[in-house]
């Protein structure tokens, strides 16, 4: 099966090209970039004023499978992240059984593989059932396929925990990704602390929660040499850390997803559940220090933390609804918004950010559009605009604050391994 | 003049001008609570609900009391007897209630903004009676009005809000509608019970007493909860009394016709000292009966009423 891809800009930050040209992918693998490319029998995509960037990768999302199937699976949630123009995604092991052994890496790799439209890579827990009390067989789930480990959705409290996670981990030369909340500084917290809290009376959640695990995580990530990706970061302070133990050689990376690059506290006024997210939407100057850490390379990928509810799970009072955002269909339009429009950051540093760095964090041979690796290829349209609608997610959950939002960027088409997942807004698997 | 939405949610998104109708339409209705035979048919046909959530005496029969004086019927839902021990939603329970064809919902509940979720939920109109340590409107209301019986106005009084400001909703709701009236709106209280940038609502913070009271016109003494020490917030209830509490030797750094408030039910010895709580420039007791006549005021604008033409 042959697909030639003509006249679009291509951009590929491994290779450093940018550049007018048509790809050919052929038997699932990238065959060709050049000029006038064509083969017998091809189908052919017209890119003409489009950009065909490498397959987008999500190192953060959350399908919820297994156990947890009302708000989303992985049937659903690999087509929202086809939508999204995202060809690999990693899932967190915070499912009902936690991933935290083999049998549980090889069912999600198992569904994927039956149901799944795009590749998906597990992350398994740190510790048994995500408990933070005994590390979990962390060589079993490597060699089974895992990625990283983490026990997101939660903090590992317990240093002496974390530092056993790091020096094991380390003999497999994969990340741990942190949560970083102190639980204590956090309690109870439905929001960023700040003037807003305040005037809402909803209890906060202080920057320096975040930040005081961080700056704990990249201490014992220097101690053991193990190596440390920060997931989510929100904070100011937070980027400042990491800034550090950069400049110190500590083996530190760190993501920062599309709502916390676009929205602030202010959201929350109103009390639209849809606005509640753990670490909790910041301030204005916590948004340009994160733009100015992705600028500076402080922080290396962007991801989505895609995190999906069911209707009746946020149709409650703010407190007592769960944390997270339905992100995977909103992200490219609002990174562009937020990064490229906006004159920060170039496309191609946003694409480096959304391939090429979260395929180098995990270990995937991705991420790039280099003759002879996998073909996955998303087509992007800068230019169009439209009007968010979380209803018309294919995710399940439609648990969106981007709802009549107005964006310019889209998704056009999502290829994996050399076939066309989603096209013009409508999925082919 | 009428109020510009269905609902009463709180004093931070209300106009001057709509808690000027307000507080003017309760002066003629406390008349009504004075009378021999306390029943007028203004509000005859109407059904009000009260939907709490938490426990309260208080507010719960001011709001009875003011639906029963103006000839509506009022019925009392509270969570032990109501089917949310079943698991009802919140929407639900209130799609339930509007079904049945009630007019006004006035709700208290533990959770900030849930007044504002059923506001939006239902065509009814909707009363915040307190939502988390959110806004209490009717509670500020009721302290403007009385504020301004004893002081004549608002604009320029040294107010002084005492206590645990933190987890306080009749402090917030006090502090926005003080504000939109010019008075000049000071907190005091630990450090611990104070929440991050007050002074962007508009009020000067204070960690001590004697400078907080100075030349104060009123001070208003919310209450503390027992729980907050437990959790840590202050060290013991003993050192609390003797850092913040009210005494009379605190009281003479204020004005000598200070007016003292709380909104009740009062920890005396606590946040107050008996000798205050019943002096004779407390108006802690007249606070209860202008909060009927407020909420009357609001029952009847609620009601599709306009303001009252004061003839003599």
């Amino acid at each position: 099966m042959k697909l030639v891809i003509r006249g679009g800009w291509i951009i590929d930050p491994a290779q450093q090209i940018n550049k007018k040209a048509d790809i050919l992918l052929a038997e699932g693998k990238i065959a060709a970039i050049g000029e006038g490319l064509s083969a017998a029998d091809a189908q052919v995509i017209d890119a003409t004023g489009k950009y065909v960037v490498p397959g987008l990768i999500d190192m953060h999302v959350h399908l919820r499978d297994p156990g947890l199937e009302a708000k989303e699976d992985i049937y659903t949630g690999t087509r929202a992240a086809a939508m999204g123009g995202f060809t690999s995604v990693a899932c967190m092991p915070n499912t009902r059984p936690v991933i935290d052994n083999i049998s549980g890496i090889g069912y999600v790799q198992n569904r994927a593989q039956s149901a799944g439209a795009v590749n998906v890579y597990p992350i398994g827990a740190i510790t048994k059932g995500s408990e933070g009390k005994e590390l979990a067989e962390i060589g079993d789930m490597v060699q089974a396929g895992a990625v990283a480990v983490s026990d997101d959705g939660k903090p590992v409290s317990n240093a002496q925990v974390m530092r056993l996670a790091f020096e094991y981990a380390k003999m497999f030369d994969i990340p741990v990704i942190a949560h970083s909340e102190d639980l204590y500084l956090a309690e109870g917290g439905q929001m960023h602390e700040g003037y807003v809290s305040t005037v809402l009376g909803l209890k906060g959640i202080p920057a320096a929660a975040e930040e005081v695990m961080i700056a704990r995580d990249c201490l014992l990530a220097e101690y053991t040499g193990g190596r440390l990706h920060v997931a989510h970061v929100s904070t100011a302070g937070a980027v400042e850390i990491i800034r550090r133990a950069k400049a110190r050689g500590v083996k530190v990376t760190a993501e920062v997803t599309p709502h916390h690059l676009t929205l602030t506290d202010e959201a929350v006024r109103g009390f639209d559940t849809n606005t509640k997210v753990n670490p909790p939407l910041r301030g204005t100057a916590d948004i340009a220090a994160l733009i100015a850490g992705l600028k500076d390379g402080t922080i290396d990928s962007i991801a989505t933390d895609h995190a999906p509810h069911a209707f009746e799970e946020k149709d409650v009072e703010y407190r007592y609804a769960p944390f997270g955002i339905s992100g995977l269909e909103t992200a490219v339009p609002l990174v562009l918004q937020a990064l490229v429009h906006s004159g920060e950051m170039k496309l191609e540093e946003v694409v480096a950010a959304m391939t090429l760095q979260p395929a180098r964090i995990l270990g995937l041979d991705k991420g790039t559009l280099e003759t002879g690796k996998d073909a996955d290829v998303t087509i992007l349209d800068p230019a169009f605009e439209h009007t968010l609608d979380p209803q018309r997610f294919v995710s399940k959950g439609k648990n969106s604050p981007y709802g009549g939002r107005q964006v310019k960027g889209r998704v056009v088409a999502t290829i994996v391994a050399g076939e066309v997942v989603m096209q013009e807004g409508r999925l082919l698997k | 003049m009428y109020l510009r939405g269905k609902d009463v949610l709180g004093l931070e998104n209300m106009t001057p001008e709509e808690i000027k109708l307000i507080l003017e339409t309760a002066g003629p209705m406390k008349d009504i609570i004075r009378r021999d035979i306390k029943k007028v048919p203004t509000l005859r046909g109407k059904c009000v609900v009260t939907l709490f959530y938490e426990p309260s005496t208080r507010t719960r029969s001011s709001f009875e009391l003011a639906g029963k004086y103006m000839g509506a019927d009022v019925v009392n839902i509270s969570t032990s007897t109501s089917s949310v021990v079943k698991g009802e939603s919140l929407r639900d329970t209130v799609l339930t209630l509007q079904a049945m064809g009630v007019d006004i919902i006035i709700v208290r509940h533990p959770a900030e903004g849930a007044a504002q979720y059923i506001a939006r939920s239902v065509k009814a109109g909707v009363i915040n009676g307190g939502d988390g340590t959110h806004e209490h409107p009717t509670q500020a209301l009721l302290d403007m009005f009385t504020i301004r019986q004893y002081k004549g106005s608002l604009a320029g009084k040294k107010v002084v809000i005492v206590g645990d400001i933190l987890h306080s909703r009749v402090a917030r709701s006090n502090i926005w509608g003080l504000n939109k009236f010019g008075a000049d709106v000071h907190v005091v209280g630990p450090g611990t019970l104070l929440p991050p940038d007050m002074g962007k609502m508009g009020v000067t913070v204070h960690h001590r007493m004697e400078e907080a009271l100075e030349g104060a016109d009123v001070v208003n003494i919310l209450r503390i909860q027992l729980e907050r020490q437990q959790k840590g917030l202050f060290p013991t209830s003993r050192e609390y009394a003797r850092l913040f509490g009210i005494n009379q030797q605190r009281l003479s750094y204020a004005k000598p016709d200070v007016l003292i408030m709380h909104p009740g039910p009062m920890n005396r010895g606590l946040e107050i000292a008996p000798d205050v709580a019943y002096d004779e420039r407390s108006a802690i007791e007249e606070q209860v009966t202008n909060g009927v006549a407020v909420r009357m005021a609001l029952l009847y604008l609620l009601s599709g009423g306009g303001n009252i033409e004061i003839s003599n």
